[in-house]
């Protein structure tokens, strides 16, 4: 992929972020910046917060204090990747189907060759007309890369993106995160494990 | 709008899939139609003078089925976080999943209720006045059960709960629906007026309905 095939520059500014769940302060006071080309690692130990802020920098959830800016050029159908736990695969439909919808509504290809494709990267082209049910946990996260693949955005926000995938899937993961930083794209991703690309910079909630 | 069309037919098919619930919605208007010719007795007369609410009930009672599923899915595999991640207005989906909903339960109701109404002993001016009733009052039967189903969505069996919720907000389209078709069989009682009333609600419902939906559904999500 070319460099830079983002026009224009990306960034992602949070200041003083400050998170509540069910009337319990989770975490306050956290700041970072991050541009195209670089990596953002939140981790700390189970229930720090780590997929709530994710969730707040994707506008899933409002912060109690504090903001968050993302600045990705004038693209006006939405900026953002989010991949979690929720991967929005409808069992009755098949993988190529389920994918097809979501590159309509993420605004990316939706061509049969172009779904194939993307799903050879992520080693899932045999399942392309299984019905979504019938794939593995590791197979669905398969999938859900797939759906990163086929709708180009400039942040990714992954949500404990190696569980479930095995050491080929990780290596996968680990290809398709350099391509997109190698594209300028950002990537902010929550983890307890370690990701498959070094971070470049680091985000420790306790 | 290559978003919009794509929600709208991925509902309709996912409605006829296994276990979507067109078939059973239809199947359910049928039995509750079949139904009352057997409570009523076999009073022909009764029974032609109280077939088009009987028809208008049933389409109501069937829309309700489906209500549960309609968001409850969404917000259960993450499809309705990564909506909202996409940037696409949230109105906008609550609105392509009514209308989907409404095509893949709604019409295949419509176009099945004027061969019931014959078991009810209705005249043909009756059938036509049901039909074309059913037709433009049943969208808003839809929009109004799309708020149910969004209010309900994070629930476990949200579904007689959004019942419960949208029978009471549906009751005005059902009195003018009624209403009309009274109008177009017995004389002096006017036909136009109620039947643009209905199809006001359908209006307002279709703008007001997915509004409502998208914040109901964002409070959920919280």
């Amino acid at each position: 992929m070319a460099q830079n095939s983002f026009p224009s520059p990306i960034s992602v500014n949070a200041e003083d972020l400050a998170c509540e769940r069910g009337g319990r302060p989770i975490f306050e006071g956290v700041s970072f910046s991050l541009s195209g080309g670089e990596v953002l690692a939140i981790i700390g130990p189970n229930g720090t917060g780590k997929s709530s802020l994710l969730r707040m920098i994707a506008g899933l959830l409002f912060p109690v204090a504090g903001s968050v800016t993302i600045k990705a050029g004038t693209q006006e159908e939405g900026f953002l990747h989010f991949l979690a736990y929720g991967d929005g695969l409808r069992s009755v439909f098949t993988v190529e189907e389920n994918l097809k919808l979501w590159s309509r509504i993420y605004g990316g290809e939706t061509g049969g060759e172009a779904i194939y494709d993307a799903l050879e990267e992520v080693g899932l082209a045999h399942a392309m007309h299984l019905p979504a049910r019938a794939l593995s946990t590791g197979q669905r996260r398969r999938a859900g890369l797939a759906r990163l693949v086929l709708s180009k955005r400039p942040v990714w926000l992954l949500d404990e993106p190696t569980s479930g995938l095995d050491r080929d899937g990780e290596a996968v993961l680990g290809g398709l995160m350099r391509t997109h930083l190698d594209a300028g794209g950002a990537i902010i991703a929550a983890t307890h494990l370690t990701l498959p690309v070094p971070p470049t910079r680091t985000l420790e909630l306790q | 709008m290559s978003a919009f069309s794509a929600i709208i037919g991925q509902t309709v098919k996912a409605s006829f899939r296994a276990g979507g619930g067109a078939l059973t919605g239809l199947l359910f208007f049928l039995t509750v139609v079949t139904v009352f010719p057997f409570g009523v007795g076999p009073d022909l007369n009764l029974l032609a003078r109280i077939g088009p609410a009987v028809l208008w009930i049933g389409v109501l009672l069937s829309l309700l089925l489906g209500l549960d599923r309609l968001f409850g899915q969404d917000r259960e595999d993450g499809a309705l976080e990564l909506i909202m991640v996409s940037g696409e207005p949230l109105a906008l989906f609550v609105f392509a999943r009514a209308a989907g909903y409404w095509l893949a339960h709604g019409l295949p109701i419509v176009v099945v209720a004027p061969i019931l109404g014959l078991i009810l002993n209705l005249d043909a001016l009756s059938l036509a006045a049901v039909t074309a009733t059913l037709l433009v009052g049943s969208p808003a039967l839809a929009m109004i059960g799309a708020v149910g189903g969004a209010l309900t969505a994070g629930l476990a069996r949200g579904g007689m709960l959004a019942a419960i919720l949208v029978l009471p907000l549906s009751i005005p389209v059902l009195i003018f629906g009624v209403a009309a078709v009274n109008g177009a069989i017995a004389d002096p009682d006017p036909f136009l007026a109620p039947f643009l009333i209905l199809c006001a609600f359908t209006m307002f419902s279709a703008v007001l309905a997915p509004i409502a939906g998208a914040a109901a559904l964002r409070l959920g999500l919280d």
